[in-house]
């Protein structure tokens, strides 16, 4: 199953690695990971979306646990949570297409922000699914440049980390 | 500002560190990026410097003296290849959580990344077999990284800690106060148990029929060897100790059923098999521990004991986990065991040591006696009584390992030091050099094989250096044995690349080192051999024993079988 951890650890050089070379020497998947310092400078917030039997995401959260610059792990996944990721895409906008990528660009709430003679560049947040779906729209051939952030994510409610 | 505060340079800060955290010995060997902290280690006496002669050697002796005191073991290399020397010393200690702090020079700062002279990212070479690592950029750091350091190294699941001192670190200068305590809020280990999963473990424990208690180095490490005692002899349980927890728990006593795993006695491994409530101790379940973990334990319900949470429920699911200090843990649990309304079955034990006693019947350790060619086996039974039980012994890796754990009954912990989780060979020699330092007064011997012993010799001109007359049992098969072993059994005796051909001759070389040899070749010299050696009380003695190259360590559990499907020796086979 899918699951989308969120981390606090200390912003110093070397913390990332420590957690992506944790994922590759156990042989955990890792499908994305987003990270960048949080209010308090010296602490990052990271979100990691893997995939794992219960068995294994218990243990990729002890051994995130485990490592001396992570000070707190959460399972989003196990609550109410909101999940979003951004996505920066260069469109192709010859023979006459751009009234219909604009359409298109609208009906999925994305705003375009940069515009050429030939191209469109826009700019979309959503979920996961939302995302491939705006890209799955697009004829493969007007799409030039895709860029995705990976997931970040929070809890609903009151609750915080 | 406080007013008594000094002005010091880096280097001096470091040395000033290290005395003030109380480190008495040090493993080393300088090199460019760390004169200037030998500088200052020239201008004092409180520390005691040991030049090593490889700085993988460094490590072992420095894991060895951790092994043996508890204390940590503390390595000072240079930058480059020192550091990448010690790369197997480090992991060695990671795999059995040795607390080692291991210092590494660095390039200056400003030349790190530059592929300068003698550079490299011992950060990033370090990171996957340390419990932390530190690279200190600016002097301010030094004395609160290494305090950190030794408190990440020696608490919680211990561990080797890497700190990485850039050359111009050393040079710089700043006011200089020791702290006297640290705090990571990223970094707090489980000290007490929960008293909740401890109260479960007392009713599953004393419902058991057929119980087993299997402990492993957590006891060791966590200095519990009271509590355990304690706890067994309360419950009149059979007990087994894994290889790195032998000593924990007293090796003659009758609750004692031997080792376990892959060379264990028969006795223990049937007992795992058939309990039917397991309390493991500070043990991690490891592949040669269970055999096939299809057919682990089938019968029993397991409480874990462990500091670690990753360690528990790793390879076997547990029924009831406690995570905590084994020590404080065990002290709870005495006491709650000794409150319950239960008390242990004496009934169903009777006959579960019965079932025990049939298996003891087996005499799984036996081996021929009355050989006219040195048997292994015999070497280390003697060296048992010769030195009534009281030595330290470390060991390399391959079957005479297995045989110093068969054969030498440990009554105390911290007395057997070997490479248990990553199999170190080389490991035997600087370890005991390391644990000679420590106890001076002690017998302290190496068990090896020829293939192991070469591997490290060099430090042979370190205990010449320091007189650290450690006593060198050499179990000379001219194998690889346990790779001569495996090829026996799995490949058809093709023996690739395991016969050594071309072997010096051990005498000739101890005595380059200005030290003592002894050639045994004969059954009949070996009692002799052993107790001439042991009484040349300040020499460092090699014994070469030239044994049966046939030996194979029985009994044994092949991969992909399961505790219950040990095999004797061929002759002999049960099923």
């Amino acid at each position: 199953m899918r699951h989308i951890l969120s981390l606090l650890l200390e912003n110093e050089a070397g913390a990332l690695s420590r957690v992506a070379g944790l994922f590759s020497a156990r042989g955990f998947n890792i499908e994305s990971l987003t990270v960048a310092p949080t209010e308090d400078p010296t602490i990052s917030r990271m979100t990691l979306v893997t995939e794992g039997s219960d068995e294994i995401i218990e243990q990729i959260t002890k051994h995130l646990n485990k490592l001396v610059d992570v000070i707190k792990v959460i399972d989003l996944s196990e609550s109410r949570h909101i999940e979003r990721e951004l996505l920066l895409i260069k469109i192709a906008t010859k023979d006459g297409m751009r009234e219909e990528i604009k359409r298109l660009v609208d009906i999925f709430r994305g705003r375009i922000i940069d515009v050429s003679d030939s191209t469109y560049t826009v700019e979309m947040t959503g979920d996961g699914e939302k995302i491939d779906a705006f890209i799955a729209t697009l004829d493969k051939k007007l799409i030039l440049e895709v860029v995705r952030s990976g997931v970040s994510g929070i809890s609903r409610g009151e609750k915080a980390i | 500002m406080g007013k008594n505060k000094e002005t010091l340079r880096g280097a001096e800060i470091f040395v000033r560190a290290l005395i003030d955290e109380g480190v008495k010995h040090l493993f080393g060997y300088p090199g460019g990026a760390v004169l200037h902290i030998y500088d200052e280690l020239y201008k004092q006496e409180v520390l005691e410097h040991i030049l090593v002669r490889h700085e993988q050697g460094a490590t072992h002796a420095a894991d060895g003296y951790a092994r043996a005191t508890g204390k940590p073991g503390v390595v000072l290399v240079t930058s480059g290849p020192g550091a990448t020397n010690t790369i197997t010393g480090i992991a060695t200690a990671y795999m059995d959580s040795i607390p080692l702090v291991v210092f590494t020079g660095q390039v200056p700062t400003s030349m790190i990344g530059n592929d300068a002279f003698q550079e490299v990212d011992a950060i990033g070479i370090t990171r996957p077999c340390v419990k932390h690592n530190f690279l200190v950029k600016d002097v301010r750091d030094l004395a609160p990284t290494i305090k950190k350091a030794f408190y990440v190294a020696t608490s919680g699941r211990p561990g080797p800690v890497v700190v990485d001192i850039p050359k111009d670190v050393t040079a710089d200068s700043c006011e200089y106060e020791y702290p006297k305590s640290v705090e990571l809020r990223s970094y707090k280990p489980v000290i007490k148990g929960h008293p909740g999963q401890i109260k479960r473990a007392a009713g599953l424990i004393l419902a058991a029929r057929k119980p087993m208690i299997y402990t492993g180095g957590g006891v060791i490490l966590s200095d519990a060897s009271a509590e355990l005692i304690e706890f067994t002899r309360y419950l009149g349980y059979p007990i087994t100790n894994t290889l790195m927890g032998l000593g924990a728990y007293p090796g003659t006593d009758t609750q004692f059923i031997g080792m376990l795993g892959m060379h264990g006695t028969y006795e223990a491994n049937m007992a795992m098999h058939h309990c039917d409530v397991l309390i493991a101790i500070g043990a991690r379940f490891d592949d040669r521990v269970t055999g096939d973990l299809e057919k682990f334990c089938p019968y029993a319900k397991i409480v874990q004991i462990d500091i670690d949470p990753s360690s528990i429920a790793k390879n076997v699911p547990v029924d009831i986990p406690i995570v905590g200090d084994v020590k404080h843990v065990l002290k709870d649990l005495n006491t709650q065991l000794k409150e319950h309304k239960a008390k242990p079955d004496t009934e169903a034990l009777k006959d579960w040591w019965s079932q025990i006693q049939e298996w003891q019947k087996v005499d799984c350790l036996k081996y021929d006696r009355k050989s006219k060619i040195i048997k292994p086996q015999y070497v280390i039974e003697k060296l048992y009584e010769l030195t009534k039980g009281d030595a330290y012994v470390t060991s390399d890796v391959g079957q005479h390992q297995m045989w110093a754990a068969q054969f030498y009954k440990f009554d105390q912990p911290r007395r057997w030091i070997n490479s248990g989780g990553l199999g170190t060979m080389g490991f035997g020699l600087p370890a005991a050099m390391g644990v000679k330092l420590a106890f001076p007064d002690s017998v302290v011997a190496c068990v090896t094989g020829e293939a192991s012993l070469v591997m490290c010799i060099q430090e042979l001109s370190t205990c010449k250096q320091y007189g650290l007359p450690v006593k060198i049992i050499n179990l000379n098969n001219r194998y690889m044995g346990m790779v001569r072993q495996w090829q026996e059994f799995f490949y058809a005796g093709r023996y690739s690349h395991s016969y050594m051909e071309a072997l010096p001759d051990f005498v000739k070389l101890a005595e380059s080192f200005g030290h003592v040899g002894m050639y045994i070749d004969k059954t009949a010299d070996v009692e002799g051999a052993l107790k001439d050696a042991l009484a040349m009380k300040d020499k460092l003695v090699l014994m070469d024993f030239i044994t049966d190259q046939t030996e194979n360590v029985y009994p044994m559990i092949a991969s992909g079988k399961g505790q219950h499907e040990m095999h004797l020796a061929p002759d002999r086979e049960l099923a």
